[in-house]
């Protein structure tokens, strides 16, 4: 079974007019597509040499991982910087970061889809691996924290001769559900966009082990067209599910602290502005992702500039969001008239040990990400990469800001400081190695893009359907 | 099957290769028309209209799911609830033992989870997946199903069918190839 027709380099023989919307560069019919992502994965594509320097990266920062977590197996958390008062620490700022990016794959994903987005079409499969790869990040950070992770299945309900049962009025009982519930539904979702890409690349496969595996992978999946209605309903409902889903996740993450009743913590507006905040970083991952995705395998015909001014575009509202709560934390202390609230904002802006972290947050998060407004900064892709840099820099400093106000407390004998070990940081930068190892095997085993969905979104003359018809024919 | 020699081998049914998807909606339909009723089409991409002609207007995979999620989200609540009254009580800031609605966010992460979930298993059983093999396979032409050709199968089961009626009626249809697929 091998292709037919070899893919012509450029794109199509026939000359096409550009797309209307100007979400799709190049030359492109149904078949130069195809061929050009699935080439990627079937070994046409010669792998670009940038790709063994970010794996080899991610592995050695993989290593830090690894190792890291030897040394606190062996030791016990004692050996990261938690203490009284500070008792969560990197491991909490890490695990709200992680499951935090991994939002906006689902956003792309289920909410554009539900909004008739086209624009989603050509992002969605990677930002979903995102999605998934951050979420196997996010969490590693709980489970270590419990110090003993041979314990672990301790936090699900099963009978068991302790005759103890998990306190289900405890939003720590509630993350487990929602953590391992998001992260199962992404992979399902995942998966079930990735069948027909698969059985595609089964048929074009160029030798045998690829096509018994992409041919094991796709479950024997042929295009019928009764197996296609069941398909889009479940790919439609399962968008359905998932946006409530994304929505309900992080707020449980910020129930985790909202539900205290510690100053600066028990503050309605965090279910909200977690979730904003989750967006707008995994938005700044998107692009992170998309631009050596552009340069290093040249798919700028399908992830355009008009991608990235979208992906712009959604930052600097969710940044706004983010920024209100910024505002509103801050005003509601004040105007609650709370000594306790007020004392515990001052300690956090000003005259606390680390107020430099408060600045940096403000900086990174709200004052740099107003440049794109500027229609030259977000169209300009370097300036885009670093301000979503920024971005990720300030959405961690946000949960350290949080996590850092258990060290001034309303008495001065509860004071104290935290500092982070070198352990901390590896585990904590060894979890980066993690995710771009995981993202670098994706990008050379999986279809980084959709096939199915692409060829779909081609307009009409080009071979496709002109956009994604799930919404009206999924029934 | 047979053990007699001349046999010819028993036929799944015959394809017609088109090279868009109108093509293949308009086969469907004028198929239909014919008086054909077991026949199914194939695409790389989905075309909706494709299984309206073949008479399958709506999946069940939405029952399924609801159905799923509410035996999700009744077994989360019960079980919180016989957990949290009954088998293990906790004062906990002397909140009532039924204090319901803290038992929401894993109520709602168990609907999602098993709707997810009856959805996944409800596709695959219905659709009869996994299935590496499948006569269809057979056929040469076929591997274009996920690339950029449309196929209309009418399946040798149908009440009316007769292989070279079938075959003549295809070739009237102006597909690319018609072909039998062995079974």
């Amino acid at each position: 079974m091998a292709v037919e027709t070899a893919p012509a380099p450029g794109g199509a023989t026939e000359v096409y007019e550009p797309h209307p919307e100007g979400l799709l560069g190049g030359n492109h019919n149904i078949n130069t597509l195809g061929d050009k992502i699935a080439n990627v994965v079937i070994g046409v594509t010669p792998t670009p040499k940038a790709w063994w320097a970010f794996f080899l990266l991610g592995l050695t920062l993989l290593q830090a991982f690894v190792i890291g977590l030897a040394w606190l197996f062996y030791n016990g958390v004692g050996v990261w910087g938690l203490n009284q008062p500070v008792a969560w620490g990197l491991a909490i700022v890490n695990f709200v970061w992680w499951i935090g990016i991994g939002h906006a794959g689902t956003l792309i994903s289920a909410i554009l889809l539900l909004m008739h987005q086209k624009w989603r079409t050509s992002i969605n499969r990677y930002a979903e691996a995102m999605t998934l790869f951050a979420v196997a990040c996010a969490g590693t950070f709980p489970l270590i924290h419990m110090g003993r992770l041979w314990y672990a299945y301790w936090l699900y309900p099963f009978p068991n001769n302790m005759a103890v049962w998990p306190q289900f009025r405890s939003p720590l009982a509630w993350d487990v559900f929602a953590v391992s519930t998001y992260g199962t539904v992404s992979l399902v979702f995942w998966y079930v966009g990735l069948i027909p890409d698969l059985a595609a690349l089964r048929d074009i496969a160029r030798n045998r082990l690829q096509r018994i595996v992409y041919g094991m992978l796709s479950l024997g999946w042929r295009g019928s067209a009764i197996h296609w209605r069941r398909y889009e309903k479940l790919y439609l409902l399962l968008a359905g599910l998932g946006t409530p889903l994304v929505f309900s996740v992080h707020t449980i993450v910020s129930f985790d602290f909202a539900v205290s009743i510690v100053p600066l913590w028990h503050a309605t507006i965090f279910p909200p502005f977690f979730v904003a905040g989750a967006i707008f970083s995994g938005f700044a991952m998107v692009v992170w992702l998309a631009v050596p995705l552009r340069h290093f395998y040249g798919m700028k015909d399908f992830i355009t500039d008009k991608h990235l001014e979208l992906c712009a575009k959604v930052m600097i509202a969710t940044g706004l969001l983010v920024s209100y709560g910024y505002f509103l934390e801050v005003w509601m202390a004040w105007y609650s008239h709370s000594l306790y609230e007020w004392n515990s904002t001052m300690m956090r802006m000003w005259s606390g040990p680390y107020w430099w972290s408060y600045w940096c947050l403000i900086l990174t998060n709200t004052i740099i990400p107003q440049l794109m407004w500027i229609k030259r900064v977000r169209c300009n892709e370097t300036l885009l990469f670093l301000i979503a840099g920024s971005v990720h820099i300030g959405m961690w400093f946000e949960r350290y800001v949080i996590v850092i106000a258990l060290a001034r407390d309303q008495v001065p004998g509860a004071w104290g400081r935290y500092a982070p070990t070198i352990w901390d940081y590896a585990v904590m930068f060894g979890s980066i190695g993690l995710f771009i190892t995981l993202f670098c095997l994706f990008l050379k085993f999986l279809p980084m893009i959709s096939i199915t969905e692409m060829r779909e979104f081609l307009p009409h003359k080009q071979g496709g359907r002109d956009g994604h018809a799930c919404m009206e024919n999924a029934k | 099957m047979s053990e007699t020699t001349n046999a010819t081998p028993a036929v799944y049914g015959v394809l017609a290769e088109f090279t868009n998807a109108d093509a293949l909606i308009d086969a469907t339909r004028k198929a239909r028309l014919e008086g054909y009723s077991r026949m199914d089409g194939y695409s790389p991409y989905p075309v909706g209209e494709v299984a309206d002609e073949l008479g399958f207007p709506r999946s069940e995979i939405g029952a399924i799911m609801f159905i799923g999620g509410l035996c999700g989200a009744s077994f989360g609540f019960l079980m919180q609830t016989w957990v949290s009254v009954y088998d293990y009580p906790l004062n906990i800031g002397g909140k009532p033992f039924w204090s319901w609605p803290q038992f929401i966010p894993v109520t709602w992460a168990l609907l999602v989870l098993t709707a997810c979930l009856s959805g996944l298993f409800g596709l695959l059983a219905l659709c009869g997946l996994p299935q590496p093999y499948h006569p269809l396979f057979n056929v040469p032409q076929f591997v274009r199903a996920t690339r950029d050709r449309f196929f209309l199968c009418i399946e040798a089961i149908d009440p009316k069918f007769d292989l070279n009626q079938v075959k003549a009626f295809m070739a009237t249809l102006q597909p690319e190839s018609v072909e039998e697929v062995p079974e």
